[in-house]
Formats: C-alpha cells, sequence, structure tokens
C-alpha cells in the first residue's frame, strides 16, 4: 500500500480512506435502512438486534455469516482488482457461474487422484471458466474499445442461460435442476467437523482460500512490477503508454485474473457444501462484489472486511425474514454503495483541497 | 415462417416490442447529450413498471398508473442526479447502484403489497383509441390504437427538434461537449444535466409502465437487460432520437424474430440469448465510428 | 470618466493561499492595458474575478465610475465586459455561428432564430474587419480563427472592455501580426482593452500602460513609453534577469539520433508528417521551432515509440527503432519529457518515488522477476531528489502534492538520469516559473556538454534561440529550414514558420501580406 506522509494531522493518513470514511457510508446506510423498515411499521433497532444476535450472537451464526462472506470475498477481489486498472467488472455474476460450472463439471469425473491434487485442480477449473468470462469482454475492450460495462451485462445474462441449459438438459441429475455430485477427493472440508460449536453451519475451507486469495493479491498490486503496471494504467492511461507499458495486454490480463478470481467463488458452495451445481444456488453475489470492493476501497483487506459485512446481512436477512421482507438487504447494499461513493468524493475532494494548499504555499 | 414475418401480426409485435427500447434509449440520449452517463436506465425501467402497476391496482385508472410510474421515474433519476451533478461521484458506479437499488425496492415493496416476491396482481392496461383508418382491424387498433405506442412516436420526433432546433437543445448540447465553454457564457451546467437527466428518467419509466401494461402484472426484474440494450440501441444511434430509435427498431425486429424461432426445435436458452449477443457484436463493431459527447461522463468541476 | 474600469482593494483567497492581495487596478478608457506576471502571480484570477467567475473575499469594482456588483458572467456581460481565454472555451462539434450565439441565443418561440442572428453577425463581423466562416464547424477550423471567433463573441454581446488572456500563446508572428492590428482598431472604435500575457515584446509594442503583478500584489504601474523590457522582467521577479543562458561553443560528436524520409498518415487521411529528415548528433541541441499544430506531436510520438509512421526510419546510434513499441525504445537509449506533463508525463496519484521509475520500473535495477526492489527504489528517488531540489524533499509524498515546477523537475530527474543517448525534450518549460524556468536551461546545458543529444521541440521562440545550436523550423507537416542557432533572428525564424519564404515574399508583393514584427 503506497503510504503517505502523514504531513496533515493524519487526515491523509489511509486509515482515514480505508476506515472511517467507509464506517461512516455504512452508519449512514443503516440509518436509511431504517427509514424504510419505519415505513412498514416496525422498529429498526429490533430489527437491527434480531440481524446482529442473528448473526454474531452464537457460533452457529457467525458459521453462517462466514458462509456467505466466502464467495463475497472472492468477487469482491475480482471488482477490485479491475478497478485498480481502471476497469468495472460487472460480469462477476458470469463469471462467477461459468466458473462454478466448470468446477462441478470437471469434480463429476473421478480421476482417482488424491484430494492433495483433485483440490487444486478442481479449483483451476473454477478459474479458467471464470477467466474465460473475464477474458472475453477484456479483450473486446483492448482490441475494439467496446466498453466492459455493457459487455459484461450482457456476458451474464448470456452464461445465465448457457449453463442453464447444460444443466437442464445435459448434465442433470433427472427431476433435479442440479448436476451429479463431485467426487470426494474434490471436497473441501467443513470448519464443524473441527469446531463442533459452529454444526449446521456450511462454512468451509474454501474461506482460507479467500483469505490466501486476499494475500496473494496484496502482493500482486502493490510489490511486484505487474501490480505497479496495473495501477498506472488504472490512474493514467496516457502515462503507461508513455511509460512503456503495454495498456491492452494489461486490460485483458486484469478482465481474466479477475474473472478468475470471481470464477473460485463457486468453490464455497459447489467444494465445500452441496458438492454439486445447482441452478439459482447464487443469485447477486456478483453485484454484490461490487458494493464489497467499494467498500473496501479497492484494497483487498477492505475487501474481506466488507465481505464480512456483507455476508452478516445476508445471512441477517434470512434471519429477519419474519419482520422484515429480506429484500431489505439488498436496498441496504445499494445504498451503502451510494454512500460510499458519495463520502468518498467529498473526502477525496477536501483531500486535494489540502494537498494544494500546502503546494502553493510551502513548496516555492 | 416466411409468411408470419411478413404479417401485420410480426409487424404489431416488433412495434410493440420496440416502445419500451425506443422510450429508454431516447432517454438516454436526452442525459448523455448532457454529458451524464445514465446506466440507472434499468433500474429506472423497473422503478417506472412497479409504480405503474401499484398506481393502476389502487385507482384502476391506468392513467394514474403512468403518472405514478413517471413520478417514480423523476424521484429515481433525482437521487441519481444529487450523486452525480451535485457530489460528482462516478456516474457508471452510481447508476449500478441505483439498478441494484430499484431490485431491492421493488422486491420489497412487492413483498408488502402483494405477499409475493416475483408477481403482482393483475392489473387493467391501458384503454385503445378507435382510430379512423384502423379501427378494423383489431391487432392494429392494439398495438397503433394504444395511447403509449403513439405518445412514444410523437416523442420521437418531439426530441429530435428539441435536440437540434430549440434553444434547449443548443445549450443541452454545450453543456455535453464543452462544459466550461457553457459556463463561462453563463450556462448553467448543472442545471441543464439536471434537465436531461430528468427526462430520461420520465422516458425510461414510460418504458417501463409500457412493459407492465403490456403483460398486465409487473414481475420481478422485468426490465431484463432492456435498459442496457437501449445504451446500446443509443450508441448505435449516434445519440440522436431519430438514430436511437431506429437502432431500437432493428432490435426489436431482433427480438420478434427470435420469438418466432422459439417454437422451431432450437432449445429456448439458446434464442433468450440472441439480444444479447446481438448487442454485444453490434457494440464491437460501432465503437471506432461512434463518438460520444466529448464530456459525457466526467463530472463538471469548476477549477 | 477617464477610467473605463476599477478594481480597487481586491481580495481573494483560495483556501489558504492569497491569489490576490489587496489589488488595486485602474484601466484607462479607450486604451490597451496590459496586466503581466509569472505564472501564478494572480493577473488571471484578477481578470475572471472582473468578469464574474469568481467572487472576491474584499474590494469594490467600479465600472465607468460606478459601483457595480458582478456576481456571475451574466452580470459582467451585461456591463459590456467580454473576456477570451487562454483556453478557448468554444464547443468544437458546433458550427462558429452556433458557438457566438450560444448563451445570448435569438428565439421565435422556443425554436432558434438562427437567420437573424446571421445577419447581425455578419454586419458586425464587417464593421471590425473580423472575418470568420459561419458555417464551418469550430473543431475544423484553424487557432487563429478561433480566437476571432472568441472576440466575435465578446462583440455580439455589446462588449467595450475587452480582455484578452495570453492571446498569442498559440498564434504565428504573423497571426500575432493580425491580431494586434484588429485590437488597435477596436482602439479606435472606443474600446477598452486590458491585455494579459508575459511576452514584454508584445507589451512594448502595443499597450498603453502596464500593470505589473507578483504574488498576488501589484508591484509596479508603468507607461509603456516610458519604460523597458528590463525593468518590467525585473520587477516581474524581484532580480535582474538573464536573458540569455550561458552556453560555451561546443565540438559535436557522431550522429546519435537519425530521421529519415519520416511520413505519417492519420485515420482521416490526413498527412500530419512528411517526409522529415534530419541528425540530431552528440553534444548539440536540435531545436524544432513551429507553432504547435504544426506535425510536432506527432513527430514526438513517432519518435518516442507512441505512433508508427507508414514510411521511413528512425535510427538511435544506427539501430532501427521504427515500429518498436514504447518500451523498448526506452531501453535502447531515448528519454522523453512530454509536452502534457499532467497527461502523460505523471501519475497524480501516485508518489515521487513511484513516479520516478515510471518507464524504468521492469528494469533489473528496480525489480526482480516477481518482486520490486523497494530499497533500492527508495535509495534512487532519494538520490534525484537532491540533485534536482525537489521539494518537499520526501519520496512519498503524492505527485498532486507538487507545485508544477517541481512536477516538472520529477520528470525532467527521471529522464535526465536515464542514462539515455537521447533525449527528447517537448516545451520543457511551458507553465513554469522563471527560477525553474533557468534551472531547467541549465540542466539541459549541461546534459548537452556531457555529450547527449537533445531534442528540443518548443513553442517558445526566445528558448530556442537561447538553448539550440541548430533550429528547424517545422510547418504543416514539414521540415522547411534548418538554420545554424547564432546565425538566425525571430523574424526570419517568425517568416518560415508561416511556409517558405519565397511563398511569403510573393504574398508581401501581392499586397496581400504586410509585415511588422516587434523586437526586444
Amino acid at each position: 500500500m503506497a503510504k503517505k506522509k502523514s504531513a496533515f494531522g493524519g487526515l491523509e493518513n489511509p486509515l482515514t480512506q480505508n476506515f472511517l470514511v467507509p464506517l461512516l457510508a455504512v452508519i449512514l446506510s443503516f440509518i436509511v435502512g431504517g427509514l424504510f423498515i419505519l415505513i412498514i411499521g416496525k422498529n429498526p433497532l429490533e430489527v437491527y438486534a434480531a440481524l446482529f444476535s442473528g448473526t454474531l450472537g452464537s457460533p452457529y451464526g457467525v458459521g453462517q455469516l462466514l458462509f456467505k462472506s466466502t464467495p463475497l470475498i472472492f468477487t469482491g477481489l475480482s471488482v477490485a482488482l479491475c478497478f485498480q486498472a481502471g476497469l468495472f467488472n460487472i460480469g462477476a455474476e458470469g463469471q462467477l457461474q461459468v466458473g462454478a460450472f466448470l468446477t462441478a463439471i470437471v469434480g463429476m469425473k473421478t480421476f482417482g487422484v488424491p484430494a492433495l491434487l483433485e483440490i487444486p485442480l478442481l479449483l483451476t477449473a473454477g478459474m479458467i471458466g471464470g477467466g474465460l468470462w473475464g477474458f472475453i469482454p477484456g479483450y473486446l475492450k483492448a482490441k475494439f474499445g467496446a466498453h466492459e460495462v455493457i459487455n459484461t451485462i450482457m456476458l451474464n445474462f448470456i452464461a445465465a442461460a448457457l449453463v442453464s441449459y447444460f444443466v437442464t438438459n445435459v448434465f442433470n441429475v433427472p427431476a433435479t435442476v442440479h448436476t451429479p455430485p463431485i467426487s470426494p477427493q474434490g471436497r473441501l472440508p467443513r470448519f464443524d467437523t473441527f469446531i463442533p460449536a459452529m454444526a449446521g453451519s456450511p462454512v468451509n475451507f474454501s474461506l482460507i482460500v479467500a483469505f490466501i486469495a486476499a494475500l496473494l493479491l496484496w502482493y500482486y498490486i502493490w510489490h511486484t512490477r505487474y501490480g505497479y503496471e496495473v495501477r498506472v494504467v488504472g490512474l493514467n492511461v496516457k502515462a503507461a503508454e508513455y511509460g512503456g507499458i503495454n495498456v491492452p495486454k494489461n486490460i485483458v490480463l486484469s478482465m481474466t485474473f479477475g474473472g478468475a478470481l470471481a470464477g473460485l467463488a463457486g468453490s464455497n458452495f459447489v467444494m465445500g457444501y452441496k458438492y454439486y451445481f445447482e441452478e439459482g444456488f447464487s443469485v447477486g453475489t456478483g453485484f454484490m462484489g461490487i458494493a464489497v470492493a467499494l467498500l473496501g476501497n479497492n484494497h483487498p483487506l477492505g475487501v474481506i472486511f466488507s465481505a464480512l459485512l456483507f455476508g452478516m446481512l445476508d445471512y441477517g436477512g434470512l434471519v429477519i425474514n419474519t419482520m422484515v421482507p429480506k429484500e431489505l438487504v439488498i436496498i441496504l447494499q445499494a445504498v451503502v454503495i451510494i454512500f460510499v461513493i458519495s463520502s468518498n468524493k467529498m473526502f477525496k475532494r477536501f483531500l486535494m483541497n489540502l494537498l494544494k494548499k500546502k503546494a502553493a504555499s510551502g513548496n516555492d | 415462417m416466411i409468411e408470419n414475418i411478413l404479417s401485420i401480426a410480426f409487424l404489431a409485435q416488433t412495434i410493440r416490442i420496440t416502445v419500451p427500447y425506443a422510450l429508454a434509449s431516447i432517454g438516454g440520449v436526452f442525459s448523455e447529450r448532457g454529458g451524464v452517463v445514465n446506466i440507472a436506465l434499468e433500474g429506472i425501467i423497473l422503478n417506472g413498471a412497479f409504480c405503474a402497476t401499484v398506481g393502476t391496482y389502487y385507482t384502476g385508472n391506468p392513467f394514474v398508473g403512468i403518472i405514478c410510474a413517471v413520478a417514480g421515474g423523476l424521484i429515481t433519476a433525482l437521487i441519481h442526479a444529487l450523486v452525480t451533478i451535485n457530489v460528482k461521484a462516478d456516474q457508471i458506479v452510481s447508476g449500478i447502484a441505483i439498478n441494484l437499488f430499484a431490485v431491492g425496492v421493488t422486491k420489497f415493496v412487492l413483498q408488502i403489497v402483494f405477499h409475493s416476491s416475483s408477481n403482482s396482481d393483475r392489473i387493467p392496461g391501458l384503454p385503445h383509441l378507435k382510430l379512423p383508418l384502423i379501427s378494423s382491424s383489431p391487432v392494429l387498433t392494439q398495438v397503433f390504437g394504444n395511447p403509449l405506442v403513439l405518445l412514444t412516436i410523437l416523442i420521437v420526433v418531439v426530441s429530435h427538434f428539441v435536440i437540434f432546433k430549440t434553444r434547449f437543445g443548443l445549450r443541452l448540447r454545450s453543456v455535453g461537449e464543452n462544459p466550461e465553454a457553457a459556463d463561462t457564457v453563463g450556462i448553467s451546467v448543472s442545471f441543464y444535466r439536471y434537465c436531461g437527466l430528468l427526462t430520461s428518467g420520465a422516458l425510461a419509466a414510460l418504458a417501463g409502465a409500457w412493459l407492465a401494461f403490456d403483460q398486465h402484472s409487473f414481475t420481478d426484474g422485468m426490465s431484463a437487460g432492456r435498459g442496457f440494450i437501449a445504451l446500446a440501441a443509443m450508441i448505435v444511434g449516434k445519440w440522436t432520437p431519430l438514430g436511437a430509435a431506429s437502432a431500437c427498431l432493428l432490435f426489436g425486429f431482433a427480438e420478434s424474430l427470435q420469438i418466432q424461432l422459439q417454437g422451431v426445435g432450437i432449445p429456448t436458452q439458446f434464442v433468450q440469448m440472441i439480444p444479447y449477443i446481438a448487442t454485444i457484436v453490434v457494440l464491437a463493431g460501432f465503437i471506432g465510428r461512434a463518438t460520444p459527447p466529448a464530456a459525457d461522463g466526467i463530472p463538471y468541476e469548476k477549477e | 470618466m477617464p477610467y473605463a474600469v476599477e478594481l480597487l482593494n481586491i481580495t481573494k483567497r483560495f483556501a489558504r493561499v492569497v491569489a490576490n492581495d489587496n489589488v488595486t487596478l485602474r484601466v484607462h478608457s479607450g486604451t490597451i492595458h496590459a496586466l503581466v506576471g509569472e505564472n501564478g502571480a494572480g493577473k488571471t484570477t484578477l481578470m475572471e474575478t472582473l468578469y464574474g467567475l469568481y467572487q472576491p473575499d474584499s474590494g469594490s469594482i467600479r465600472i465607468h465610475g460606478r459601483e457595480v456588483s458582478i456576481k456571475s458572467p451574466h452580470d459582467s456581460i451585461k456591463l459590456g465586459i467580454g473576456m477570451v481565454h487562454q483556453h478557448f472555451m468554444l464547443v468544437p462539434p458546433l458550427t462558429v455561428l452556433e458557438n457566438i450565439i450560444l448563451g445570448a441565443e435569438l428565439t421565435r418561440g422556443s425554436f432558434l432564430d438562427l437567420k437573424k442572428a446571421r445577419d447581425e453577425i455578419e454586419k458586425l463581423a464587417a464593421k471590425f474587419s473580423l472575418r470568420v466562416p459561419l458555417d464551418e464547424k469550430v473543431e475544423n477550423v484553424g487557432v487563429g480563427v478561433q480566437q476571432r471567433v472568441e472576440i466575435l463573441k465578446a462583440l455580439y454581446r455589446n462588449a467595450n472592455i475587452l480582455i484578452l488572456d495570453e492571446p498569442t500563446a498559440v498564434l504565428t508572428p504573423q497571426e500575432t501580426n493580425e491580431l494586434f492590428r484588429i485590437l488597435i482598431e477596436l482602439k479606435a472604435q472606443g474600446k477598452t482593452i486590458i491585455l494579459i500575457t508575459h511576452k514584454l515584446n508584445e507589451v512594448m509594442a502595443v499597450s498603453e500602460h502596464v500593470s505589473v503583478m507578483r504574488k498576488g500584489r501589484i508591484v509596479g504601474e508603468l507607461e509603456t513609453a516610458r519604460t523597458s523590457p528590463q525593468e518590467i522582467a525585473q520587477l516581474m521577479v524581484g532580480r535582474p534577469v538573464l536573458f540569455r543562458v550561458e552556453k560555451t561553443v561546443k565540438e559535436v560528436g557522431d550522429p546519435v539520433l537519425e530521421i529519415e524520409n519520416l511520413s505519417y498518415t492519420d485515420k482521416r487521411g490526413v498527412e500530419l508528417l512528411r517526409n522529415i529528415s534530419f541528425v540530431v548528433r552528440a553534444g548539440e541541441i536540435f531545436g524544432i521551432a513551429g507553432v504547435e499544430g504544426n506535425g510536432q506531436t506527432q513527430l514526438v510520438e513517432c519518435i518516442t515509440g507512441l505512433s508508427t509512421p507508414q514510411i521511413g526510419s528512425v535510427k538511435i546510434k544506427g539501430v532501427e527503432i521504427l515500429g518498436l513499441g514504447a518500451r523498448q525504445v526506452l531501453d535502447r537509449g531515448l528519454a522523453h519529457i512530454p509536452e502534457d506533463r499532467i497527461r502523460r508525463g505523471l501519475v497524480m496519484d501516485l508518489t515521487i518515488k513511484e513516479n520516478l521509475i515510471l518507464g524504468l520500473h521492469a528494469t533489473k535495477k528496480f525489480s526482480t522477476a516477481v518482486a520490486m526492489r523497494e530499497s533500492a527504489i527508495k535509495e534512487y528517488a532519494q538520490i534525484l531528489i537532491e540533485k534536482f531540489d525537489i521539494r518537499p524533499a520526501d519520496v512519498n509524498v503524492v505527485a498532486r502534492g507538487l507545485s508544477g515546477g517541481n512536477q516538472q523537475k520529477v520528470i525532467i530527474a527521471r529522464e535526465l538520469s536515464r542514462n539515455a543517448d537521447v533525449i527528447v525534450a517537448c516545451q520543457p518549460t511551458r507553465g513554469v516559473d522563471i527560477s525553474g524556468t533557468e534551472f531547467i536551461h541549465r540542466v539541459l546545458i549541461s546534459a548537452r556538454d556531457s555529450n547527449k543529444a537533445i531534442l528540443l521541440v518548443s513553442a517558445d521562440l526566445s528558448e530556442i534561440l537561447s538553448l539550440a545550436d541548430r533550429i528547424a523550423v517545422m510547418y504543416r507537416g514539414e521540415i522547411v529550414k534548418v538554420f545554424p542557432g547564432n546565425e538566425v533572428e525571430e523574424k526570419e525564424l517568425g517568416l518560415y514558420m508561416m511556409g517558405s519564404a519565397r511563398e511569403l515574399a510573393e504574398r508581401i508583393e501581392d499586397g496581400k501580406e504586410e509585415i511588422r514584427l516587434w523586437r526586444t
């Protein structure tokens, strides 16, 4: 992470931008959410209390929370990486579907190899599927300049249709909408085998994979020359060209890697929970990844915290569904995005003015 | 099958499909000519459809439904405007957030009002006008006697004049191309951007209302990507109302064709993909030749 | 009323920066009044306050003796004030006619009344001999025409007081002539003109009064007839100024950069470069003079690998580099100081340290196959900061937090420390104040003395005359002539910048062109 010298009484401290500002956004969003709750005649404090206690109040709740957070970490990292390169990856949803599907298909066949090989194999399948789905809009942008926003959204629809066709007509278990189970060696162990208190919650080692991915991404972006190039492309394309950076290559690679990360999100369900691919197993995880990335300021650590928050909201929505429609959670997420980008913008403007003042008064 | 295509029923179906695209796409033109990218069209369509449904349901009067739709669209556009024009945050992300918000809000209220998370109750559609030449053909009356269809055609024509032949249009265009220049001659950049964005809100909401009346109900997610396809049509139409409407007609034709193909042995999912694939192909082919207004997507900040 | 404009005790702050500090300025009616100062002295801010784009924190404004309140350009336009900005405020895809009427449109009902507007404008243009093609899109007309459009815009709104901000920045000497003819005609018709400029020879040639600003204050009020450029410059900077840099005669070495038959046609079929050939040798500064827009940008892009020409050859030390991308060209020993520092040369949100390795980030010195060598980078940055006196002297400061002059120093530090054999420097001192400029000139001369080959592209004639050992003039994509540095004068250079001397001579003979040039 680029260290900024604390010359302004700590205000340009990355902690402020990466933590306090998002926190403010979250608080504001909860207030807005509270308004919606009031409108339908319920007590926001009651609802929020139930939300917190249902999720954080017991190991089982925590387990469920973690389970819901896991895929969000992946899609959050995916969107964050693309944002660092200046690209809008709205296609994490489709990349996730294709990745999960491929994981299930490859896992279906028994290769007779031990888990130590099978698991990486299946994870790779997920990355290839998602990566392909990220490569397409990346290539279209690099070659034709076609805006990735519309293309990734179109590909989401196409992925849904394609996967639906293959699952219902080719690979399905009759009378179901899911694929056959994957081989036992491809399954990721669940936490509750080691932590009995979490019994019943499906959180699994996919979470560990997510943490590893976050760590690797952090190192990639801020400590390798590839990540340096990604950041320069994202901040100033013309300077990147001038500095000899191959911009089209970086666009394609970033979208592909981003897709691969999103493709891994399926491992949580397919390799760690049901052990097959089921239509509709994940709805909105890709879009939530956008909120997660923004709230986390496009930094892997921020993404992890945001994913935990959204995971909490996600599971919490189910918990409070008797009181309030669970869609409240979607409203909260949308409002979080709006508040995050607004407060980030206002904060950045404030900071720029500070910097300009300093530049004009101190340096000549 | 060819005879099917050349039939009046096919024409009617094409027009039916084109209407929401055209409305939303022209809305996009107004917004982007002023320099604000409006990815939120999709969400506004959804909100408009929902408001139309609720309004019609409670009063039994579809015209009230239209007013509710426009109100809903304006409010949604207002949020987008506040975030992008006043706070000057990123226009694309704000648009995506609003789309998400629309999904959440419509499902939330759908649950509260209709006690279902996917469907509303049935609502009446718009009454058809008995026009002189076509009142004999029920199919044509259904289409061209529909007030919204007539309104759409009117909007296409009027929009062209507004944007290219009026003072408002000249100023709107200047704001989208070089807001600084407009500012220095005393034109309020914010005001014209608001106008463009709110207009797009009203038009996209009408598109949603159309969808609701056509189906006689609201279904969760019923906008189905039309807002994005409308944007693609706007690009193909080079940001002009006539161009956008023509491109929408093309897309409508393709989709109408897709429906005809659905009985023919190709799996439904593949046929469903056609509009989306078409959009990608079209965009890839058109990008080099189509340039948006120069200040499109860039918040205007005085130095 | 003797004074058309009185700005009394104007103070304007932006956060803690005082842009205008208790400024009092009085402009006599019917005169041309020059307002001079360094970049950042506050002259543009002052005039933009007069025009209504800013409100002063304190002070008052009187127009023709009457106190007024100017809250927006709307008010100033009503008072008869018009402003032509340094960067034209025109809308490129709209026509000249539409641009002139924008904001002051005549309508019939809600529709534009273009016919009536056209009649009025044609009358106006005839009155002041300001010929413009009303139906051409602004993006298709030249810079000189665009400026006339801006002036017509102001006149269409009945401006009596005209403010022009650095109007000759992008004009050839001949176009400058034409502009001054127009200004003198306007003055004869009773208009008052305020000219913001830093070009002292123009001040001497055309103004009656000069006000000098420095660091937000007025430091001198002079009558042009009774002062000299030296006196004005000294007031601007606060100390005696060297107009020419000390330069020793140097023996040049072998050719390092060889350009042969370079031609480039763009996507629209326009020939931007025509058969360009020249050689830059070790130990010399080869200057390319020419008004911006004659192909210099394209030439630099072809040489630095950002663009590929269709025909020709570019060799560095005998090795062909045509068609190689920017990275390979950089690797082959070329350094590039870009003309657009903000957009090309720096990444504003990265630190000084990170900017200093742009282009070098993939080299073995700063990166292994995977990881970046953080301590090597930090050390390198610290050495450069000290050598080039970059302030603040902290490797972790974000580039956005630096002043313009220091930002340029970062770029120059980076490029000159690359051990490149060829240095391509484009407009290296644009937007940099006098002391920064002196520093940069000294650094370039020192690079030349260390046997580097330097290609200097600049629209600033005095810079070229001061630094270059040989000078080439570019006009419409061609090199029209190459002079040895000490054998040419500004006048002759100006002629070549407008095409070949012979063509021009013919035009003069036909009475179509009048040459009147001003010298320091």
